[in-house]
């Protein structure tokens, strides 16, 4: 259990944080991909793991946090500090409002009404031309301003991009540990009973409904977040990114790396972006690799990456015991 | 004027329904018997319009050749749903939900780039049936016999699966699994054939309806991705699991989307999507189908 009282977060946060100084522009633009996605996946894992929530709609709320921080910025001129946050709040709203209907379903019915209320909302950011751009989505988005981070020493020669990768990992990386925190938390508790067994979690007086909108809510918000960072990181805000397919991406990565570990969906976003760059250079037929991936690891490896590393470990250390 | 105008909307959203219905027939049955959402439906519809096309080329001296390549993709797809039931399928039916609409998801991927690979990412198109060719004058307005042909292709097979389901032992059997299939297994019958054969015609299904598709639209990598969640939106509205549900929720769909077109132009996509959503908070089951568990 000593592994709980190392400060995984910080430590992966400044690893990270000396990729614009040791990699090339690329190298950051990778890491900085990881870094987004792996915010994303957690939120998602908050339902997926933690809850025990199939949500095939999650792309919804990283849409709507995209949407919001776009045009805010875009649209509205309004800084950095007032957009982020009202993307992670408008994300949790629209959370609310959609949740309160889908906890009331069981399983694969709340499956298929996460994916129809993300497919509105894709309809809606793809015909909304007005507001949204419809299908030609929103283009240049404006970095937030910097300046500050310049006369900081030592960063002010840095690329506005790379002062921005700088600006969202620490953003995403204070994100990861209040995320831990609440998993770690009684509420977190609660919510793994709900998991284990929601009959016996309601007899024993809990509202389990409640919990799982709460948990429905925070992983929204902070999917929105993720968005949020997502569409200034890639200059733009588009309706694909709200397709029910990335859905499933994002729940490929948090399988991959392991959905029953915290940073089992960070790996899972490290392993799938490295991939990714090193098949889509050999060959285009990347969604074929990644069904491949999904078959093996669905029949031979449900735990994932870090499931599979944590039962190799138990095994190692039950055999020196013995 | 105003009456032709409805008429042609009308006529157009009942085409539009009696494929959806072909497509939404098969993943209902698969829904209602295993209990299974199955993304790789889109696929095997896909998979459909391809081999049709292939066995057009191939067959394309011989008298009837459409009807031939039409039956040879259905059967090539009907084998592919039967091997990969036997193969992968089977020992997923104990494991959670989110394994198997994954698994049904990794398909999805797979058999799109494989799609790619043989075929290539051109559209390809196949031309209406020479018996089929022409138009009828109806209302003002002329609608293609190809289209006729479907409307009344889709009432058949609706027709046909009922009688199927209700008035004979298999589809006694169908429904037992349907309703108890713990209870069917102890009372000796073989459940895992009857789940292989479910599986295996929806597949035919897809097939079909992706080869019935072809001269009416061009064949293109996506289509399977885009028809998919349409095929969700039936099943839904009419009840997963239910036959007759699927025939009215894809009537409903067809002129929701239809007539959603003429009075808002810009969110009859919205209006569908709302329409399921509406449906599931409201009743889950469907219009049509009957509350589970």
């Amino acid at each position: 259990m000593t592994a709980q009282r190392i400060p995984w977060t910080l430590i992966v946060f400044l690893v990270a944080a000396t990729v614009p100084w040791l990699g090339s522009r690329y190298d950051t633009f990778l890491a900085e991909q990881v870094a987004i996605d792996a915010l994303f996946a957690v939120s998602l894992n908050l339902l997926l793991g933690t809850t025990g929530l199939v949500s095939f709609g999650h792309v919804a709320y990283f849409g709507v946090g995209a949407y919001v921080c776009g045009i805010l910025m875009k649209t509205y001129n309004l800084p950095f500090i007032v957009a982020f946050p009202a993307a992670g709040i408008g994300a949790a709203i629209f959370a609310l409002i959609s949740g309160y209907f889908c906890v009331r379903l069981i399983k694969l019915y709340f499956a298929m009404l996460t994916l129809a209320f993300s497919q509105i909302v894709w309809a809606i950011v793809y015909k909304w031309n007005d507001v949204t751009g419809g299908d030609q989505g929103l283009p240049e988005i404006p970095f937030p301003n910097l300046d500050w981070m310049s006369s900081i020493p030592g960063l002010g020669d840095l690329r506005t991009s790379d002062q921005f990768y700088l600006l969202a990992l620490a953003v995403i990386a204070i994100c990861l540990a209040i995320m831990h925190r609440i998993i770690r938390s009684p509420f977190g508790r609660v919510l793994t009973t709900i998991r284990d067994n929601p009959e016996r979690a309601a007899f024993i007086g809990i509202n389990v409904r409640a919990y799982q909108l709460a948990a429905f809510v925070v992983a929204g918000g902070f999917a929105g977040f993720a968005g949020a960072l997502y569409g200034i990181f890639s200059r733009g805000v588009f309706a694909d990114y709200v397709f029910w397919s990335k859905s499933a991406e994002v729940i490929i990565m948090a399988i991959l790396g392991g959905m029953d570990f915290f940073w089992g969906p960070p790996v899972g976003a490290l392993a799938l972006v490295w991939l990714n760059q090193q098949v889509t250079d050999l060959t285009q037929y990347w969604p074929f690799v990644l069904g491949t991936i999904l078959l093996i690891l669905l029949f031979g490896f449900p735990g994932g990456i870090v499931g599979g590393l944590h039962a190799l470990w138990m095994k190692k250390r039950g055999a020196a015991r013995a | 004027m105003a009456g032709s105008l409805l008429f042609s909307q009308f006529m157009g959203g009942f085409t539009t329904a009696m494929f959806l219905f072909l497509i939404a027939s098969g993943l209902s049955l698969v829904f209602g018997v295993m209990r299974v959402i199955n993304f790789a439906h889109g696929s095997f519809y896909m998979l459909g319009a391809y081999l049709a096309w292939q066995g057009m080329t191939w067959f394309q001296p011989l008298f009837g050749s459409f009807w031939l390549a039409a039956l040879f993709a259905a059967s090539g797809v009907a084998l592919l749903g039967a091997v990969v039931e036997r193969l992968f399928f089977r020992s997923l039916y104990g494991r959670e939900e989110l394994y198997q609409l994954l698994f049904t998801y990794a398909l999805v991927l797979i058999l799109g780039d494989a799609a790619k690979f043989l075929w290539g990412t051109n559209q390809l198109t196949v031309s209406t049936p020479p018996a089929l060719s022409g138009g009828i004058q109806m209302f003002g307005t002329t609608q293609p016999l190809y289209n006729l042909f479907v409307m009344a292709v889709g009432p058949a097979i609706a027709f046909f699966g009922w009688l199927v389901l209700n008035r004979t032992g298999v589809g006694r059997m169908v429904r037992a699994a349907q309703m108890d299939r713990e209870m069917l297994d102890a009372l000796g019958a073989n459940v895992g054939t009857i789940y292989t054969g479910m599986f295996v015609f929806s597949a035919f299904l897809a097939g079909l309806s992706g080869a019935l598709v072809t001269p009416i639209q061009s064949i293109v990598p996506g289509m399977d991705v885009l028809i998919i969640v349409q095929a969700f939106i039936v099943v839904v509205i009419g009840g997963m699991g239910s036959f007759w549900g699927t025939f009215w929720g894809a009537v409903i769909y067809g002129q929701v989307l239809s007539f959603g077109i003429l009075v808002f132009p810009s969110f009859s996509l919205f209006s569908v999507f709302a329409l399921m959503a509406v449906i599931l908070i409201v009743r889950p089951w469907g219009l049509f189908g009957r509350p589970l568990l």
